[in-house]
């Protein structure tokens, strides 16, 4: 249960970051949190012939605002996510998902970046940046770009993230006045992956929902919005029945696995009943 | 080789380390450390829980290359004072009078956690133990008397006299219930 040997480079900013990745050859690994790349190292799933370990790179660290946008850096940890004042204020959405990650050691070291760019199915955070419409600002030899959530994520543990570029910061629009939000996550045991979870926020306007946004996280190889579910809420009063209504869309379109958690059928089941609780509280009904 | 400067437990040292090393395995095998286990080796069980500048961390998933710099707190460095004059840790001792371990194997982890839980809630409420040590398995004691201990700590530690009723370890009835001695 040790890594097979690696280099190990240790930049400060991203650019010696990028000049790290570029001379280093073909079998070449990020290192943020290493909360999930360590034990697949140790495992030897991955044996990469040089680590770029980014957590000295202080400018990927923090939160910020641009107008009504906030700003992560890629490295920002858990815990600094649950302690921030601005996604206090704007981001509830994922401070309550990112509450359930994992436990508060690995909360400690693990980062929103480094979640988002492992992009495992069952992670909290990628659901939550997709019904976010979070944009991902990647950086490499070729310059800067942005891609959408929808974008970014492209396949079971596979972004679109190219050889040589980083991830450095998500932005994601500032949810305020009006808006409600929960995560509803189901799983047996503390610390355990996501069997089924859904992100959902809800605009209300008088006794009217504006607008709803709902995030799937384990329903397929990657996370998927529930779009049936969210038209069918658009203009309708808030209440029980309307909720439960739409919720009842919430799996269509979907594929999710079967494994020793859960058979296809039963998590499709349970995507109905977390939206219907995630659409309910975040309603305020 | 990487070389690394690290304090640990109040100690400097300066080792060559392979950047594959993980802390424990440096804490554990080049310092003697050896009261902070590996458990699991799978990033679950909290066992090998220290702290890494002030922060608890699972020294299974760190390598030791990254302590470069860091204060490392091990389970070994919470006791103040030395040899016989040493003074348990609030959180040792109350895991000592509560009864918080059985075979003890998690205990280290279990402190470490717990010691930082305290530091960021200083009165947490049983479900606060609860989620607060998620990261800690133990396989003995069903967390009763760890959570009990918890709290008891906490009450020593903020200067209030343990005064919840509930602060003693669970009485363990080792009779034979009433079914199977009148069998007998």
């Amino acid at each position: 249960m040790i890594p097979a040997p690696f280099a190990y480079a240790r930049p400060t900013t991203v650019e010696e970051a990028l000049q790290a990745i570029a001379e280093g050859g073909e079998d070449v690994k990020v290192l943020a949190g290493g909360q999930s790349l360590i034990p697949v190292m140790r495992l030897r799933l991955a044996a990469p012939e040089l680590l770029v370990d980014l957590t000295r790179v202080e400018e990927l660290r923090g939160v910020r605002e641009d107008g009504d946008t906030l700003v992560i850096g890629a490295m920002t940890t858990h815990a600094d996510v649950l302690a921030d004042p601005l996604l206090a204020q704007y981001g509830q959405l994922i401070v309550q998902a990112t509450e359930t990650v994992a436990d508060r050691q690995v909360r400690r070291r693990g980062t929103f970046g480094g979640a988002l760019a492992h992009a495992d199915p069952a992670g909290d955070l990628p659901a939550v940046a997709l019904a976010l419409d979070a944009e991902f600002v990647l950086v490499g030899p070729g310059g800067r770009r942005t891609v959408s959530a929808a974008e970014f994520f492209v396949d079971y543990l596979t972004t679109a993230l190219e050889e040589g570029e980083l991830l450095v910061e998500i932005r994601v629009p500032k949810l305020g006045e009006g808006w409600g939000v929960r995560y509803e996550k189901f799983n047996r045991v503390a610390q355990a992956w996501s069997i089924v979870a859904v992100a959902a926020a809800v605009r209300r306007q008088g006794g009217r929902i504006a607008e709803a946004r709902i995030g799937l996280t384990n329903m397929g190889p990657t996370p998927l919005r529930a779009s049936a579910t969210e038209a069918a809420l658009v203009g309708v009063d808030v209440s029980m029945e309307t909720v439960t209504a739409a919720a009842a869309q919430a799996a269509e379109g979907t594929s999710p696995s079967n494994d020793l958690n859960a058979q296809a059928d039963y998590r499709q089941h349970l995507a109905q009943v977390l939206t219907r609780r995630a659409l309910a509280a975040a309603a305020g009904l | 080789m990487t070389q690394i400067n690290v304090r640990v437990d109040g100690a400097s040292y300066t080792d060559d380390v392979e950047p594959r090393t993980l802390l424990v395995h440096y804490l554990r095998e080049q310092l003697g450390k050896v009261g902070t286990v590996v458990g699991c080796d799978t990033s679950n069980c909290g066992a090998c829980t220290v702290h890494l500048d002030g922060q608890a961390v699972k020294s299974c998933t760190v390598f030791a290359v990254q302590a470069d710099g860091c204060q490392v707190t091990t389970i070994e460095g919470v006791a103040s004072g030395e040899g016989e004059s040493a003074t348990l840790h609030p959180v040792q001792r109350a895991f000592h009078e509560m009864h918080g371990l059985q075979c003890g194997f998690c205990t280290p982890g279990m402190i470490m956690a717990s010691i930082d839980l305290l530091k960021e809630n200083p009165d947490p409420s049983d479900e606060e133990v609860r989620e607060g040590i998620e990261g800690n398995l133990c396989r003995c004691t069903g967390y009763q008397n760890i959570v009990r201990a918890v709290r008891q700590a906490a009450a020593e530690m903020s200067g209030k006299a343990a005064d919840d009723p509930q602060a003693e370890p669970a009485a363990v009835d080792t009779a034979a219930a009433d079914h199977v001695t009148a069998q007998a």
